[in-house]
């Protein structure tokens, strides 16, 4: 896998799965969901993501609900992965099972907002724009295959052979 | 025995040999067939029961199995609760509620409780946990589970397909935090304040999914209700599972709910002398009310530093405090009084049997002459999926999480209590300590 360049969006901490998938519109599907996402901490977010682009936070990322569709917001924004220096185990979960990367990275708050960074999945590295270096904790083998899968349903698709 | 060159001993005699367990490593060796499990190690789990409600469950799932042509594993072992959107209220609702009631039909679901509660509470009150067991909720709140010494934890609908097409999920065997508490509560306090007092101390994240088990004398004199919301909250620490060794209490609660004597087993599920465990001891005794100010739950502290605060609304509710209990300790300081003038006290009892059993008590009847709204035994406003929860307003409640917005406006400042403090609360319009009014 070759390194790749995102753009960053930079949050803070504690960001809560009732911030990303806010309760109101649960009733709807991901695509309803998809414009409200974080519209409480960044308006701009949902709108003004691309395809491509990465989040970074503060510590605590996706605390809260078992809502998967948390992450499926942000799998349905297109967006490539979250960097921060922890997340909530539940969030991880669900995260990897619909194909999110999440990165945990100490250091993710030197991270600024729009700068370009490249992601190295071999080395699990995260480096700015200035050439820093970041190290990522490991993932299992296999929550990386499960990415590059497009998530679990994918992989049941292939295992029960209905790919 | 090719597999085993070194003619080490088979599985089931290791356990005499085996080094010290915790409790979830005791239940993880269970549910993964091995002998021992060590932190930090990944191990496929067979699945002693699924449970999910109408949001995260079969308006998720059905068209998932669809698309891959599979089948529920094991009917018998799935439970369905519909919970979020009941009653429905309106097109939206009806349609996912319709989803659920007429996917549990065609395939057959043996277990399926239809607007009679809260799905944690509804669970082991139907009698469908025990000590021992291995479970999976798809909702966050489901570490409840391990108030009755199962381990249960909560997962997203997409790892939920996969547990219901396989009957496994893997794990990665937690370290054990155990929380001592010593000494007794005081009169006028409860396991919320427990919890909201070690949320204040750990954060939100702080117990990094591992497994927190409450332990030590205050823990072991609480009722089965209590024990529930301790559990409950554990998912507020960040914890992956919340246990505590059952008892004597468990049995008979368990038996209480009609469950088979010979089919509750206590014995062993208790972390070992020795075990690898990392302990912080609290004292029960001098504990004070607690309230987590807004937006979060780990803004806990001790309810003199938020006394004063006027509220408008106060709302007795969800699977964290709804229960028999709960109720019981609203009415206990609302007996002969009204709440204040301008207060809106809403009351959701977590279950229709806890809601039959404080009306057999006399409870209700306290709590509606004090001038409390009944609200239908479901999710309700705390999760902003129904109720009525005015912008702008300061609220008071017994839920388990106070994010922006979460009980459905943007503007309301929420802060969580045990429901004495929500009850005093609402008898004098601010927020106040429960044990003056008791006094």
């Amino acid at each position: 896998m070759t390194p790749s360049t995102h753009r960053v969006w930079r949050l803070g901490a504690d960001i809560d799965t009732d911030q990303l998938a806010p309760g109101a519109y649960m009733k709807l599907d991901i695509d309803g969901i998809a414009p409200h996402c974080l519209e409480g901490v960044r308006a701009d977010f949902a709108a003004g993501v691309r395809p491509g682009d990465v989040i970074a936070a503060g510590p605590n990322f996706g605390i809260g609900s078992s809502r998967e569709q948390a992450a499926g917001v942000l799998v349905r924004l297109g967006l490539r992965a979250v960097i921060a220096p922890s997340f909530s185990g539940l969030y991880f979960r669900n995260a990897f099972n619909l194909g999110l990367l999440l990165l945990t990275c100490p250091q993710a708050e030197v991270l600024t907002e729009g700068e370009h960074i490249t992601l190295d999945l071999q080395a699990l590295t995260v480096t700015t724009a200035a050439g820093r270096t970041l190290p990522c904790e490991p993932i299992p083998r296999f929550l990386l295959d499960m990415v590059r899968a497009g998530g679990l349903m994918n992989q049941l698709r292939q295992r029960l052979g209905k790919a | 025995m090719t597999d085993n060159p070194l003619g080490a001993p088979p599985p089931s005699a290791a356990p005499a040999a085996a080094p010290p367990q915790t409790l979830a490593q005791k239940l993880l060796a269970r549910a993964s067939g091995r002998p021992h499990v060590a932190a930090g190690e990944i191990v496929n789990c067979r699945v002693d029961l699924a449970m999910f409600h109408d949001s995260s469950g079969p308006r998720r799932l059905k068209p998932m199995l669809e698309e891959l042509g599979a089948r529920i594993w094991d009917p018998s072992r799935v439970v369905l609760v519909m919970d979020h959107y009941v009653p429905a209220r309106d097109e939206d609702s009806r349609r996912i509620v319709r989803i659920a009631r007429d996917w549990a039909a065609e395939q057959r679901l043996p277990h399926v409780y239809d607007s009679i509660g809260i799905c944690h509470v509804v669970l082991p009150q139907q009698g469908h946990l025990r000590p021992g067991l291995f479970c999976v909720g798809g909702d966050s709140h489901s570490p409840t589970g391990g108030a009755f010494g199962a381990y249960m934890f909560g997962i997203g609908s997409t790892e939920m397909l996969g547990v219901v097409v396989t009957g496994e999920i893997w794990v990665r065997v937690p370290q054990t935090i155990r929380m001592w508490w010593d000494g007794r509560l005081a009169p006028g306090l409860t396991a919320k304040d427990m919890m909201l007092a070690m949320t204040g101390r750990f954060g939100m994240n702080g117990a990094d999914y591992q497994a927190v088990e409450f332990c030590g004398s205050a823990v072991q004199a609480l009722s089965m209700p209590e024990r529930m919301t301790m559990s409950n909250m554990s998912a507020e620490l960040g914890a992956q599972t919340g246990l505590i060794a059952p008892d004597d209490t468990t049995r008979a609660w368990l038996r209480g709910v009609g469950v088979a004597d010979e089919t509750i087993e206590t014995e062993g599920w208790h972390t070992d002398e020795g075990a690898p465990a990392t302990t912080h001891r609290f004292d029960a005794a001098t504990l004070a009310p607690q309230v987590a100010l807004p937006h979060s739950p780990a803004n806990a502290r001790d309810v003199g530093d938020a006394a004063g605060t006027p509220v408008q609304v106060a709302y007795v509710g969800a699977c964290t405090g709804a229960k028999l209990e709960d109720l019981r300790a609203a009415a206990q300081v609302l007996r002969g009084h009204r709440v204040a003038e301008g207060v809106q006290l809403m009351v959701a009892p977590a279950s229709l049997r806890d809601q039959q059993d404080a009306e057999r008590e006399g409870v209700m009847a306290v709590l509606r002459a004090a001038g409390a709204e009944l609200l239908p035994t479901a999710c309700g406003a705390c999760s902003g999926y129904g109720g009525t929860i005015p912008e702008g307003a300061n609220v008071i409640a017994t839920t388990a999480r106070n994010f922006k917005g979460r009980m459905g406006a943007a503007t309301a400042q929420v802060y969580l209590a045990s429901p004495y403090t929500v009850a005093a609360s609402a008898l004098r319009g601010r927020i106040s300590d429960p044990r003056e009014v008791l006094a």
